[in-house]
């Protein structure tokens, strides 16, 4: 691991080329790359990245590029972007870090650091919309990208939004993205990473929910060299949250999945199901911490992670962390490593199914649970089809 | 030609022996019982003659229309026309029951060398034997035997080999579970399959059954050996005096 400053220094040397249109903007900047500077890359010797080693990010720098961003959205939905609006920066004044602070994690700082551009949206309260809102990401080979999305959601509101990654080439993409959902709001969120087999991936979502909100969101995990993923939800009185995801890794792909689902008031409700699907000599982590606070009376918390392992090199760490403050609550938790069963294949085969085809076939029926949750249709065909093709493709 | 002919066949579990010396001829068309009591070896035979790695052969052949049906996959046996309906039909769940049931069929059509049929042909043949088996069309969008009732399963395993048409069966312990309704279903259904071409091999524990499925001929299975064989008369015969009678312990070794 090169030292800190090492690390730091051609970050720097970018970050003091910097123009900062707002003098709030470049307060926020300086303050966020302090912190960066401060800390560096983590490393394995810190707990929140014991199994994901991010060295090659540090020695493999990318120049700060752009990233193209697509948003797709119907009325009354606001979209705001800047560039080129300055008045996206005075609507995300108010928000902008305020959930995704910069001690999330050293990444969010380096984001909030280089933060140049922001994609907005706004979905009034009351409203409800129709046609998911659908934001694209598309990474810019050989550079590093730190897209900054800000999605409010009035109270009482109701709507899907769809956050896709995509790339070709080698690059990093370094996102944060903050949700505010308003009291009563109803909320389907889904992130689908479709990252360059080359690509770093690292993203923060944090989530701020309101009172008796109800927020699921699903995290799709298909590619990326090294990825690493932090679903945070912040949850108040009565709000239901469901964070779920699936990842399907190969090669030597490294996959960390980490939540956290602070239940802040009482009678909150939060559901977590994670399921992933290792081949080769894939890594992947899961770290799911729950946080009860002494106030949180009567929340009911359940956490699930499922992994299925085709292969004798693939690695799986997973961990439940739970903190529990209140005493009158029911958390469950529970992990399940295993293998394709040898009857369902049995039985498969027993009936005239290759054993390959039955191999796939059962492969895609473990990640057929989670797929069936997505209730946006379009988004559900395509990663039925998606799916399909990567354990059709595995058999031949 | 035989369909099939067994000979001195020896099969363990991990370091357990428990087919000590099996040996079976089944003619197209013969309906076979085998009965004996717990851990006589039936389920070990059945799962045998399918396939099932979980068991080692250790001696003897197994000849199926001329082949050394042990030097076969699970999967080309079913192809080339052997069904096990499943003491214990396996849970699948996230496949539908329609989507392996057309695979499983289209699979061994194109073995056969017979067209694919189409998702039209395909329903009407389905709806056609779920008639047959009085089971709810519902169940074909279920996955597969997942929350299924005991008879449900069983009746599934019936309605599946209704499609495949298979040229040898192998029924094992299908009775078991069953009440008496149910049973009449499931024997229904096996007695609409009886057919010159097609031979069956009954494994099960008690007589019961083989009132509703008559079967050509009887064997007692006892520690890993057919130890009498007789007419459909045998199993009477055992039905009035006990596998005691011919001097077996009931229990076996295990159940």
């Amino acid at each position: 691991m090169m030292a800190v400053s090492e690390q730091v220094g051609v970050w720097l040397e970018e970050f003091s080329k910097l123009v900062s249109p707002e003098p709030w903007l470049k307060a926020l900047r300086e303050r966020a790359f302090a912190r960066f500077a401060e800390t560096g890359f983590p490393t394995t010797h810190d707990e929140e990245w014991r199994f994901t080693n991010v060295s090659a990010i540090a020695r493999n720098h990318f120049p700060v590029g752009g990233v193209d961003v697509r948003l797709a959205c119907s009325r009354p939905v606001q979209a705001l972007a800047y560039p080129p609006s300055h008045e996206t920066l005075a609507a995300a004044e108010p928000h902008l870090g305020r959930y995704a602070g910069i001690d999330v994690n050293p990444f969010t700082a380096l984001n909030t650091a280089f933060l140049a551009s922001i994609t907005m949206v706004i979905v009034p309260a009351g409203a409800v919309v129709e046609q998911p809102i659908e934001i694209t990401y598309k990474a810019e080979d050989g550079k590093t990208a730190h897209p900054r999305t800000l999605v409010l959601i009035g109270a009482n509101a109701q709507c899907a939004i769809v956050e896709t990654y995509k790339g070709a080439g080698q690059y990093f993409t370094n996102s944060v993205t903050e949700v505010v959902c308003g009291d009563g709001a109803v909320v389907d969120h889904y992130k689908v990473q479709q990252e360059s087999p080359e690509a770093f991936h690292i993203a923060t979502m944090q989530v701020q929910l309101g009172r008796s909100a109800n927020f699921s969101s699903h995290s799709i995990a298909l590619g990326g060299a090294l990825v690493r993923n932090d679903a945070n939800a912040v949850l108040s009185e009565g709000t239901e949250a469901t964070l779920n995801g699936l990842y399907i890794v190969n090669g030597t792909q490294h996959i960390d999945n980490h939540t956290v689902i602070d239940h802040a008031k009482p009678h909150g409700t939060s559901h977590e199901l994670y399921k992933g699907i290792l081949d080769g000599k894939a890594n992947a982590v899961f770290n799911g911490r729950i946080v009860v606070r002494k106030d949180a009376q009567k929340t009911d918390s359940k956490q699930t992670n499922k992994n299925l392992v085709l292969s004798d090199e693939a690695v799986i760490n997973t961990k439940p962390e739970l903190q529990i403050l209140a005493d009158d609550v029911r958390c469950t938790h529970g992990a399940t490593i295993g293998q394709l069963d040898g009857e369902s294949l049995f039985y498969m085969q027993s009936r005239g199914i290759g054993k390959s085809d039955a191999r796939n076939l059962l492969t895609y029926a473990f990640a057929q649970d989670i797929i069936d949750r997505v209730k946006v249709q379009s988004l559900k065909d395509s990663l039925e089809r998606i799916l399909f093709e990567k354990f059709h493709e595995h058999a031949h | 030609m035989s369909l099939l002919e067994i000979k001195n066949l020896h099969a363990k579990v991990g370091e357990r022996e428990i087919l000590k010396g099996v040996d079976l001829v089944v003619n197209p068309g013969e309906v076979h019982a085998i009965m004996g009591p717990n851990g006589s070896g039936k389920s070990t035979l059945a799962q045998v003659l399918a396939g099932r790695e979980l068991y080692v052969v250790t001696g003897g052949e197994v000849i199926y229309e001329g082949q050394d049906l042990l030097a076969m996959s699970p999967e080309d046996r079913a192809r080339a026309g052997i069904f096990l309906a499943f003491q214990y039909p396996v849970e699948i769940p996230g496949v539908s029951n329609m989507y392996f049931l057309k695979a499983a069929l289209n699979t061994i059509r194109k073995s056969r060398g017979e067209e694919e049929l189409d998702a039209f042909d395909f329903l009407n043949l389905v709806k056609e034997k779920m008639k047959l088996m009085e089971m709810d069309q519902a169940l074909l969008n279920r996955p597969v035997n997942t929350g299924f009732s005991g008879g449900e399963k069983k009746r599934n395993e019936i309605f599946q080999m209704a499609v495949l048409e298979p040229r040898l069966a192998i029924l094992d312990e299908t009775d078991s579970g069953l009440d008496i309704d149910a049973l009449r279903t499931v024997a229904g259904g096996v007695n609409a399959l009886r057919d010159p071409q097609r031979s069956m091999i009954v494994v099960t524990h008690y007589q019961r059954l083989l009132n509703y499925i008559v079967p050509d001929f009887v064997h007692v299975l006892s520690e890993g050996r057919i130890v009498k064989s007789g007419g459909k008369e045998l199993a009477l015969e055992l039905e009035e005096s006990g596998y005691a009678g011919l001097g077996i312990d009931d229990e076996g070794e295990a159940a």
